[in-house]
């Protein structure tokens, strides 16, 4: 259930519109040029589910230290928007965010507020927990955020993670990205418990949860998780129930799997799409056709720009390989 | 100067480094409790407070997340585990996250962690508390890996780890943690990275990990008598690994016989013993031999004790197969026991 709220601010509406938009059409680039075969790294694709991190990241205003698992791109470019860097890894050019050597499932801007995601399913939770306690130790005033699946909820150091911020008073915002499945197995056939959120609340989190699919839903709920969190020093657990529009990894779709319908998915999700939400909010706020289209083709300029910059960006000479392995005092 | 334990030495160099860096903090299980992990953190409580000093659940994984979490955002995490055989539960962290993001971020991240970890022989321990696992640790790139014998080189290398802007696992055993020796009360470095002769010699090099340093000087005590000389080269760090140490004084005795206190199959003596062979060969008067565990789960039962783990007798006998010698009668001589605590000094 979403909670009832104020409308936000048309300001506010254009921004998790532009962030949705980035996201989408970044991620429409790969699929139309992954079979190039130049971006050689396995892709987890956000697709449909970018409200989640585009909502989370934008409420809380540059002031979070992301952590994010392998489906890592809506989260990283919800948090810096920054498409070069991006892009570049992608591409495995020295002018990316691990000058190749990480890849989609290792995107890190720590100086941006995305540190790192991860390719081992819940293995970035507790390190957010960590953070958190390093962010109250320094007080740097920023909030230890991290995005995960349904699936890690499965793990044991998810639970660890939730007792352990609860013990220590940590205001660590915990994001379930439930799109119900860990690749294709669904969520009953893993997970006992009625909702997450009954589960997780005894250990002395607050839960919230949201199933509207919209961005400005997910913006709202973060805030009030988020301010609650820092007041009261404890942990946030939001589940959002969204949806996966791509097969796990890769591009393509998994319609033929045969483990969810399409015709389902089309009218539960992808009729409601959280992006066709957003843009037609922005008519109601009278952002004007044009307008919008202008936004858009500032983004897509955007995006084409920073894949052009990647293309003709070095690619790391051989000597790079052994390089960086102990970081080495400046 | 003043006398100072293995445990001490630990003690007083996180002490120390606590004091000059506020970032510096202590935290694993059982750490602030009254058994303070064989007293090395004893009094750092009460002198640094809860937020510097604390406790955890028994969530190992998770903990070690947390200390990742908490390098790469700018403190200096030490975790300590009583007992190595506990820390496979943080191998997915330690392994998949912590040995990795310096280089898969391109140098982004830097993770000053220390990690801690009691390895050893107790009394009756048996299979899941006696582990050392060296090599599970050094065949992952990204790690340092040491294990400091005496409490000197122990103070200088834990105050070294602690500045260390790496991931750094440092075995300790737990028999050690008694020796004594002059220790400067002044904050020092020893780099990692470089090993240390422990006893010059030109006979046979034995290279000695951790506690079977202590064996080896037993073994070299008597063989002396007998007129041999043994070198007991230590190379303090595992990695990265000081070979040039190693591989000179193995070409100036033509022998080597390294004695670890873990298994043998795959296990750390095998990676020297390979590169010992890479660099020396047409050099050495003997095969390389390696002593360890036998390879069967560490039993409890104080003869099968005896067994399976290797001392200064299985020391002397492997230097004088090497050397053609008969085999001496050891029925005088002293050897180390349970009941018997070593103090040092070597």
């Amino acid at each position: 259930m979403s909670l009832a709220r104020e409308p936000l601010t048309k300001a506010t509406a254009i921004q998790l519109f532009k962030s949705l938009y980035l996201a989408r059409r970044s991620e429409e680039y790969i699929v139309k040029h992954y079979p190039e075969n130049l971006m050689r790294t396995p892709m987890h694709m956000s697709m449909g589910q970018e409200f989640v991190c585009v909502g989370v990241c934008a409420a809380l205003e540059g002031k979070a230290d992301v952590f994010a698992s392998y489906r890592s791109h809506a989260a990283f470019l919800a948090q810096t928007h920054d498409t070069d860097r991006f892009f570049s890894e992608l591409y495995g050019r020295t002018s990316g965010t691990g000058e190749g050597k990480g890849g989609s499932m290792h995107l890190a801007a720590p100086d941006q507020g995305h540190i790192l995601s991860s390719g081992v399913v819940a293995t970035q939770i507790p390190v957010a927990v960590g953070a958190a306690f390093a962010n109250r130790q320094l007080k740097t005033g920023r909030t230890a955020v991290v995005f995960f699946g349904d699936g890690a909820a499965d793990a044991g150091v998810f639970w660890e993670s939730i007792n352990a911020a609860a013990l220590f008073k940590l205001p660590v915002i915990f994001v379930c990205e439930d799109n119900g499945y860990a690749v294709d197995t669904p969520r009953e056939a893993r997970q006992m418990s009625k909702t997450l959120s009954d589960a997780v609340k005894p250990f002395g989190a607050d839960t919230y949860d949201d199933d509207s699919g919209d961005v400005e839903s997910v913006y709202g709920l973060a805030k009030e998780a988020a301010a609650k969190a820092h007041r009261d020093g404890r942990p946030a657990f939001l589940n959002i129930k969204c949806c996966r529009y791509l097969e796990h990894v890769g591009i393509g779709t998994d319609w033929n799997w045969g483990y969810r319908d399409q015709a389902t998915v089309e009218r539960e999700w992808i009729d409601r799409d959280a992006l066709k939400m957003q843009r037609a909010r922005l008519a109601k706020h009278q952002v004007t056709e044009s307008a919008i289209a202008a936004i858009e083709d500032e983004i897509d300029k955007a995006i084409q720009a920073s894949v052009k910059r990647a293309s003709q960006a070095p690619i790391p000479t051989p000597d790079r390989l052994h390089a960086g392995v102990f970081h080495e005092k400046a | 100067m003043r006398k100072l334990d293995y445990a001490g030495a630990i003690r007083e160099a996180m002490t120390q480094e606590m004091e000059r860096d506020s970032r510096v903090f202590v935290y694993g299980i059982g750490v602030p409790t009254w058994s303070s992990i064989f007293g090395t953190t004893k009094g750092i409580p009460e002198k640094f407070g809860k937020e510097r000093c604390f406790d955890t659940p028994i969530s190992e994984d998770c903990m070690t997340g947390f200390g990742l979490g908490a390098a790469i955002r700018g403190l200096r995490p030490i975790h300590v585990h009583i007992r190595v055989d506990f820390m496979i539960l943080a191998t997915n962290q330690l392994i998949n996250m912590v040995s990795n993001y310096t280089y898969s971020t391109g140098g982004k991240l830097k993770v000053p962690l220390v990690v801690r970890a009691v390895i050893g022989r107790g009394w009756g321990q048996g299979a899941q508390h006696s582990k050392a696992l060296f090599s599970n640790f050094t065949h992952i790139p990204g790690l340092k890996v040491i294990a400091p014998t005496t409490p000197s080189d122990m103070k200088g290398m834990m105050t070294a780890a602690i500045r260390d802007d790496n991931p750094v696992i440092c075995f300790e055993h737990r028999w050690l943690y008694w020796a004594e020796e002059d220790v400067p009360e002044e904050p020092y470095e020893i780099p990692l990275g470089v090993g240390r002769i422990l006893r010059p010699g030109k006979d046979v090099t034995v290279v000695g990990l951790s506690w079977m340093n202590v064996e080896a000087r037993l073994a070299a005590d008597i063989l002396a008598k007998r007129g041999v000389s043994v070198e007991i080269v230590d190379p303090r760090t595992l990695a990265p690994l000081d070979e040039d140490l190693i591989v000179d004084s193995v070409k100036r005795t033509g022998r080597c016989i390294i004695a670890d206190c873990d298994w043998v199959d795959s296990g750390f003596s095998a990676e020297l013993s390979a590169r010992i062979n890479e660099k020396c060969f047409g050099m050495l008067k003997a095969a390389v031999k390696r002593i360890g565990f036998a390879h069967t789960p560490a039993p409890t039962v104080r003869e099968l004790e005896n067994e399976f783990y290797p001392n200064a007798k299985t020391i002397v006998h492997a230097v004088e197969d090497m050397l053609g010698l008969e085999a001496a009668n050891l029925d005088g001589e002293d050897f180390f026991s349970h009941e018997r605590r070593f103090r040092g000094p070597f």
